[in-house]
């Protein structure tokens, strides 16, 4: 680096004066500022302003069936337009159940894909291997609904479920006891209930998968090698060492990924056989509080059938959100000395 | 990892039988795990392309749908309104993003920050269907009819949450350094913020726009009701508008044959314009690390 040139003094502080007086008197960056202070809080107002939007078109718009029903909507079950008369259970117990029976699928396999990822596989392949599960996630649900359709449900109607009557048909004799049909008890259609839940499995992986990720490598590396120290295999040392540190962010991301499912709606619409029905048997086909809305929105011709699933739509809304905060609650309380990364 | 320590003299006791076959079952329950996720998205992939590749042909891409019953015909309505529907959402939501994320970084460390942050993981969690009510209340109850730019209301709701976050983290990244150099240089506050530090951090936000972008390009259940889908073409914002991913599903559950082979097409060229933007973003992102957070 050359040195700096020899100046006099006095000719710095005549150029840093000028300088000065120069900021000074150019433009007026100060209402400059003040303008682009103001444009960029409302654009983060807007943010704010749209919750409030969804809140407010959500809340006026079904308020008549609202105001018809009340809270016994949630739990009746006839869905009549002609005659007007709405109950949204058949739709609350399709959601819940489908949205369940992913979980119990997908959970295991999540944190399965999430141990070997971050403490099993060879380094080479950690990349690849997490890149390709995050694919999953990328695709649109319009796709997992078509594939469902043509490649699953059929290879669901002749293989599994004959499968499933066969060796836990058994089950149906226990809940006839109890005067219900059995899980697996029905012909076997392919869509319905089981392809339902089989679908959003396989979308809600990805998002349990990768929250668990995070939270395993927020455990601190020392954990792992004091349990390691102390003579533990590979998987007690993430049994005590990491599993363990991380349950509350594992646990979040379940919930997450319960946020996921229950809002889900193409791919569910297109396997689940859109029947306002309640039944036990997960080979029926039932529907949910998504795919009504997705199926009738456009159909409703009178306002209080529009209003009927508008409020549905509300219930949706809620529901997803507690969700959400307390799966991010969660999540946080593992992740949060650790830098922000964006789960997208 | 690797759990072979090296010899120290002491002679260590001998690990039991039952944990190491404990720890390999394990291990090959895990990679079990791996297999199995990978296995239906392989098996989407691969019916994608047998499928889609069959199906697809010129007039695919540039002719509309015929009528039930006629064979051939295609789905370039539909992909230009996708187009459409993507310009209305982005020309929307990223700015808005964008701007609600600088306020974030940059201006957003008090109470009213801390509460745009929560909205926008709320609004990030909202059902896709719900976005599309609230589309169909606010623009197409006022227009009185369905058109592409209630979908590209719905499709920029869902962009914004996304882009802001990404766009916060992304300007959080830049050393405070850089923006007291700016000071220091007599550089007003938004022209620093503009030129330095949204510069400093442009492949991080672009990352996130195409993430947005990405995520939104393939949803059907916020246009159901808004685009509501055309059979002819339409280059009107105010019109009701075809768009892939809508026609995908209505020719899905549809009972012909030839309508099922064009959704099969439809969907690999959907999801082939999905995976190009994702690669590009993980491009980009390894690329603008190291250029912006360093």
């Amino acid at each position: 680096m050359p040195g700096p040139q020899p100046v006099l003094k006095s000719e710095v502080a005549a150029k840093g004066k000028a300088q000065a007086e120069h900021l000074v008197n150019s433009g007026s960056s100060h209402v400059a500022d003040r303008i682009f202070y103001l444009a960029m809080l409302a654009c983060g107002v807007c943010v704010l302003g749209l919750v409030g939007l969804i809140v407010y078109e959500l809340v006026t718009k079904s308020s008549l069936s609202w105001h018809a029903f009340g809270w016994r909507f949630f739990f009746r079950s006839d869905w009549d337009p002609v005659n007007e008369q709405f109950g949204a259970f058949p739709f609350v117990y399709g959601t819940i159940v489908s949205s369940i029976l992913a979980l119990l699928l997908a959970v295991p396999l999540a944190i399965g894909v999430a141990v070997f990822i971050t403490e099993m596989c060879p380094r080479w392949l950690k990349g690849p291997l997490a890149f390709t599960t995050e694919l999953l996630a990328a695709i649109p649900s319009v796709i997992y609904g078509l594939w469902a359709i043509f490649v699953m449900v059929p290879l669901l109607r002749t293989y599994l479920e004959p499968f499933l009557v066969r060796y836990f048909g058994w089950t149906s004799e226990i809940t006839h006891r109890f005067g219900f049909q059995g899980p697996f008890e029905g012909p076997p259609f392919g869509i319905g209930m089981l392809a339902a839940g089989i679908i959003l499995a396989i979308m809600v992986v990805p998002i349990v998968s990768s929250i668990t990720r995070e939270v395993m490598t927020a455990v601190p590396q020392q954990q792992r090698e004091a349990v390691l120290a102390l003579g533990a295999t590979r998987w007690e040392m993430i049994r005590t060492g990491v599993l363990r540190n991380a349950r509350a962010g594992i646990l979040g991301g379940v919930i997450l990924g319960l946020g996921r499912a229950l809002g889900e709606t193409m791919a569910v619409t297109m396997v689940i056989g859109n029947r306002p029905e309640i039944a036990a048997s997960l080979f029926a086909p039932g529907y949910t509080m998504a795919s009504v809305i997705a199926n009738e929105f456009s159909e409703a011709t009178s306002d209080a059938y529009l209003s009927a699933l508008v409020e549905v739509g509300l219930a949706l809304f809620l529901v997803t959100i507690i969700v959400n905060i307390l799966a991010q609650i969660l999540v946080w309380s593992v992740t949060r000395g650790m830098p922000a990364r964006s789960h997208v | 990892m690797s759990e072979t320590v090296p010899s120290t003299g002491f002679a260590a006791a001998p690990v039991s039988l039952r944990r190491r076959v404990k720890n390999a079952l394990v291990t090959l329950a895990a990679a079990g795990a791996v297999i199995l996720v990978l296995l239906p998205l392989g098996a989407i992939l691969a019916y994608l392309i047998y499928k889609g590749v069959g199906s697809l042909n010129w007039a695919f891409l540039t002719q509309t749908p015929k009528p039930v019953g006629e064979s051939g015909g295609g789905m370039a309505n539909a992909i230009a309104g996708s187009a459409l529907i993507l310009l209305i959402a982005s020309t929307i939501g990223v700015p808005i993003g964008i701007g609600a994320g600088i306020y974030l970084a940059e201006y957003g460390q008090n109470r009213l920050g801390n509460l745009i942050r929560f909205t926008a993981d709320v609004l990030n969690g909202v059902p896709s269907i719900v976005v599309g009510i609230v589309a169909y209340g606010i623009v197409v109850i006022g227009q009185g009819h369905f058109s592409a730019l209630a979908g590209g209301v719905a499709l920029a709701i869902m962009m914004i949450p996304t882009i802001t976050r990404t766009t916060e983290e992304m300007l959080l990244l830049v050393p405070n350094a850089v923006r007291e150099a700016a000071y220091g240089l007599g550089v007003s506050r938004w022209r620093t913020v503009l030129s330095i530090t949204l510069r400093t951090a442009t492949s991080g936000v672009i990352t996130g726009v195409m993430l947005a972008f990405a995520r939104v390009a393939g949803e059907t259940a916020p246009l159901l009701f808004t685009a509501f889908g055309n059979q002819y073409w339409n280059w009107k914002v105010n019109q009701p508008t075809a768009a892939l991913s809508l026609q995908v599903f209505t020719y899905a559950i549809s009972p012909f044959d030839e309508w099922h082979r064009q959704a099969w097409a439809g969907a690999l060229i959907l999801i082939l314009l999905i995976v190009l933007a994702v690669s590009a973003v993980r491009l980009a992102a390894s690329r603008g690390m190291l250029k912006g957070a360093n």
